[in-house]
């Protein structure tokens, strides 16, 4: 359409350009140690994705995406942790667990001993509460402002919740202390190699089912809902389904973000998961381009890598920073660093057509239509309305 | 029973100070659609200024007396400069207007954090606020018990601005139908300068409330903004009945649960409430009334 | 393949099919209250597959209302009947999946999409899953013929945001035609339409209407002389008087309303 980005050729220089980078370029240029620095970043741009589509087309701020990363963390850390117990341990009783709590596995981690279940898991849970949520909030029409709030209430209670459950989840500290991963032993290199790749996969798998759904005619339908769901209602569609969808497939990115966040970078904890980890997944998002394929993950990467390498050495910089970064982007680049290119050749033709060099033959203005709404009492709503959010 | 007693009263109190944050956000996000995610750092800004009201003004008594319309001011400037520098341009994009004031929030955070400090602050209470009264057995704290009144005292004005005044019929207008009061000659402009400044500076009065129940940090106004957003949702955009109403019953429910679970259920508990009650009225308690689709 | 024929043969006639059996839309006893203030009060309305229906009257007489009433917008009481079905009561998208299609006095078609896609997805309900998650290839036949019919086959690709008003509302039509609906209701279609657009559309619903349920919302009595089969008439939220143009003109009744209002000619 009007951008490189959003072009089909562009798409597709894009994604191979990012498969060459991350699979081959990224593992022999970069230490161990910034090579799983930027597998963290990746987890991150897997749930860029999921925003971009939950958000940029669906127009759902969704503002607990942490939730659904922290139900795909906690289960893999689950898992890693009662593996270890059981692989070093002899007891099959986590380490902490001693410490804090009764010493004894509580009855709803039992299933997570098991690899398939992990699996299965990490993408079901997090895909069943967005749905069962999804579903009650959509289905009674809570939208814009009102989902937001929710969602961000969400974050909030999901966080307080693992505090509190110190002996269970580990409360503040989270878990940490992973050793093997599936019977890999994390402290070697080349396995670490092997999960930064997975996640490059993954991400590289994410972006290809985003933009198949973008492309399809859900995608166009999504479009459709974002900017008029009344008016879809019209035509015989349920949008708190076509919504819901959506959300659904963001939270599964996002739960195996999370998943794959955990052996990467060898902790997780309430920290990562809150209110405020949950919006900062919005600015990369909101930097890169929130409706473009590519835009989300590009401006989660950068983000990331610019926190890393500006908020060790100047903290308090790098938070100011990404208040400005929030306001600015937000408040007057909503389309994000993706509509630069249209802004600019709009510019351009606002110039020329201040300065007209050459004497254009202009169209007739379109008839604009005077339209005179029923005012008395009876006159109910005609106009669809825009996104509803008051 | 003298525990439940107890309980349900602290239940109040932090019900109270929710009304007091709640009320700015429930004005603006109804008259203008702006989400003010930076209102819990309005809160910030009220505590802190009860902070360095004390420093200079040793006597706890006059201090607070002193804290409360100055923490109203600072928190009342606050709004009127993000209104003004950049909230007045989004109206129309309330979700944007979100995360817009979310990058302010963080960054009032940090300039807290680099001016006062990382480590929390304490103001102390007047000595005629310490102590408890017996309340059916119950011991109340005296401080509990004045941010009841303080948080009722801002109500019964606020109701009485609106209700009253030609600002309060030029709020209310504006919040039913803003293009019909725009084309009826009100200044929107000024409405909502003042509307901002009135919701802000009762954040900043909630802020100095609070400080006499516990320490001051850079991050207070994040552990308020979340339930008093859900008291905006819960009791209805704009209605300030819904919100008293909202804000009270999770004040309380938030206590009781707390008292009979812990903490941590507690606040999943309430969450499953609100959604489970958004089933039933998803306006909220009061909805306005008006023949728009939404 | 087989050619959908969205366009039928004939023309729509006064009291619509004679023969066969035609289909129906049938409001009973409607009412509409807000608040207490009675709206819509106890309306009855029939019209019949072929028949191009109009419903006039003055301002604030109810038309938008019964229409919003019918599509499940509003909460109504009484019966909406079509061809044996009842709708009144079901849930918006319900109703416009049982062939009951409406278009609004602010044309609203979705902007950031295509003409194209705008009408891929209206004749999209029915798709299955696996169809919606693949890309869309070719045109749907339908389309194809709609977008002939509405004049908007050389602006397919063309973002809907950019056309002009009268192609909008030209969109919504097209809209409801592949959709399926055997209910055609329309809002104000003509508002704001330059002369030779009213005329377009005019001819435009002259050639849907014959094997269609269509009632038309309409203010300009010139349009409604021209094209309308039958007209109702309503008042304060009654119907006043209902027939061809000729009788319902020559209705006291009518006369004593518009006389009080704007008066039928000049409006």
């Amino acid at each position: 359409m009007s951008t490189f980005l959003q072009s089909r050729w562009g798409v597709l220089t894009g994604f191979a350009v990012g498969a060459v980078l991350l699979l081959v370029l990224a593992p022999t240029g970069l230490s161990v140690f910034n090579l799983a620095l930027l597998g963290k970043f990746i987890c991150f741009a897997i749930v860029a994705v999921g925003i971009g589509l939950a958000w940029g087309r669906g127009g759902m701020l969704t503002l607990g995406q942490g939730v659904f990363f922290g139900l795909g963390a906690y289960i893999m850390a689950m898992h890693l942790k009662l593996a270890d117990a059981f692989l070093f341990g002899g007891s099959g009783v986590p380490d902490f667990m001693s410490l804090y709590g009764s010493g004894e596995v509580p009855g709803w981690w039992e299933p997570f001993r098991s690899p398939v279940v992990t699996l299965i898991a990490v993408v079901l849970v997090p895909g069943l509460v967005a749905l069962v949520l999804g579903l009650a909030v959509f289905k009674r029409r809570v939208k814009g402002a009102y989902f937001a709030i929710l969602s961000q209430a969400l974050a909030a209670a999901f966080a307080v919740f693992l505090i509190g459950q110190q002996a269970t989840t580990g409360g503040s500290n989270g878990l940490s202390g992973f050793r093997s991963f599936f019977g890999f032993d994390l402290k070697d290199p080349s396995n670490k190699l092997m999960l930064y790749s997975i996640a490059a996969v993954v991400l590289l798998l994410a972006v290809g089912t985003s933009r198949q759904l973008m492309n399809s005619r859900f995608g166009e339908l999504l479009i459709a809902v974002r900017d008029q769901e009344e008016r879809v209602r019209f035509l015989g569609y349920d949008p708190a389904t076509i919504k819901t969808v959506a959300y659904v497939i963001a939270a599964v990115m996002a739960g195996i973000a999370g998943a794959l966040f955990v052996p990467i970078v060898g902790i997780i904890s309430p920290a990562d998961v809150g209110v405020i980890p949950s919006i900062a997944f919005l600015i990369g998002v909101a930097i890169g381009g929130r409706a473009t394929l590519l835009g989300p993950v590009l401006g989660a990467l950068s983000v990331a890598i610019a926190q890393a390498s500006l908020s060790s050495t100047f903290p308090s910089f790098w938070v100011y920073f990404q208040g400005l970064l929030f306001v600015l982007v937000i408040g007057f680049m909503p389309g994000g660093l993706a509509s630069l290119p249209g802004l600019v050749s709009r510019l351009r033709r606002h110039r020329a057509e201040q300065h007209p060099t050459e004497q254009r033959k202009t169209e007739p203005a379109p008839p604009r239509p005077i339209l005179a709404p029923e005012s008395a009492p009876p006159a109910t709503a005609t106009e669809v309305p825009e996104e509803a959010s008051r | 029973m003298e525990l439940l007693i107890g309980q349900m009263f602290a239940g109040l109190s932090l019900g109270s100070v929710l009304l007091l944050a709640a009320l700015g956000l429930s004005l603006t996000f109804g008259q203008m659609g702006v989400i003010n995610m930076a209102h819990g750092e309005f809160m910030m800004a009220g505590a802190y200024t009860a902070f360095v009201v004390q420093r200079s003004i040793s006597d706890a008594g006059v201090s607070l007396l002193v804290s409360i319309p100055l923490g109203f001011l600072v928190g009342g400037l606050l709004g009127l400069v993000l209104e003004a520098v950049l909230l007045r341009r989004m109206y129309h994009r309330p979700l944007d207007t979100l995360l817009v004031t979310f990058g302010v929030a963080i960054i009032l955070q940090q300039a807290a954090r680099d001016i006062f400090g990382a480590p929390s602050v304490d103001v102390r209470a007047p000595a005629w606020l310490q102590g408890n009264i017996e309340l059916l057995g119950a011991p109340i704290p005296l401080t509990r018990l004045f941010i009841l009144l303080l948080s009722l005292l801002c109500l019964a004005g606020l109701v009485l601005v609106l209700k009253a005044t030609p600002l309060g019929r030029r709020i209310r207008a504006a919040v039913l139908n803003r293009d019909l009061a725009e084309t009826s000659g009100i200044s929107t402009r000024r409405t909502d300068q003042l509307t901002f400044f009135i919701g802000s500076g009762l954040a900043g009065v909630a802020g100095v409330a609070v400080t006499l129940i516990g320490s001051t940090g850079p991050y207070l106004g994040t552990n308020y903004i979340v339930d008093a957003f859900l008291v905006v949702v819960a009791g209805g955009v704009g209605q300030i009945k819904g919100a008293v109403i909202a804000a009270f019953a999770l004040g309380v429910l938030q206590s009781v649960f707390e008292f009979s679970t812990t903490a941590s259920i507690g606040k999943v508990l309430i969450l499953v409430l609100i959604v489970g009650f958004l089933q039933l009225r998803p306006q909220g308690i009061f909805s306005l009334k008006t023949r728009s689709l939404t | 393949m087989t050619t959908p024929t969205l366009l039928p043969d004939g023309d729509p006639q006064a009291g619509g099919l004679r023969h066969g059996r035609p289909k129906y839309l049938e409001v009973r006893d409607l009412t509409v209250a807000f608040d207490g203030f009675v709206a819509v009060d106890k309306v009855n309305l029939s019209v019949t597959q072929g028949d191009l229906r109009f419903l006039i009257g003055p301002n604030g007489a109810g038309k938008t209302t019964i229409i919003d009433a019918i599509t499940g917008l509003v909460p109504a009481t009484g019966s909406v009947n079509h061809t044996g079905t009842e709708i009144l009561g079901r849930k918006v998208h319900k109703i416009a999946r049982l062939g009951v299609g409406r278009t609004f006095q602010t044309a609203s078609v979705f902007e950031n999409l295509s003409v194209l896609q705008n009408l891929d997805i209206a004749a999209g309900t029915r798709r299955k899953a696996k169809e919606l998650l693949r890309r869309r290839k070719g045109m749907d036949p339908a389309v194809q013929e709609a977008l002939e019919i509405i004049g908007l086959d050389k602006a397919a690709d063309k973002q809907a945001g950019t056309l002009a008003h009268g192609q909008k509302q030209w969109l919504e039509i097209g809209m409801l035609l592949v959709q399926n609906s055997d209910v055609l209701l329309l809002d104000e279609p003509i508002a704001g339409m330059s002369q030779d657009e009213r005329d377009e559309t005019g001819q435009l619903l002259r050639r849907i209407a014959a094997s269609r349920i269509t009632l038309v919302i309409e203010h300009d009595m010139d349009f409604v002389r021209e094209f309308a089969t039958s007209v109702t008439v309503l008042a304060a939220g009654k119907v006043l008087s209902e027939g061809s143009v000729a009788q319902v003109q020559a209705d006291k009744k009518v006369q004593d309303v518009y006389l009080g209002t704007a008066g039928m000619e000049g409006h």
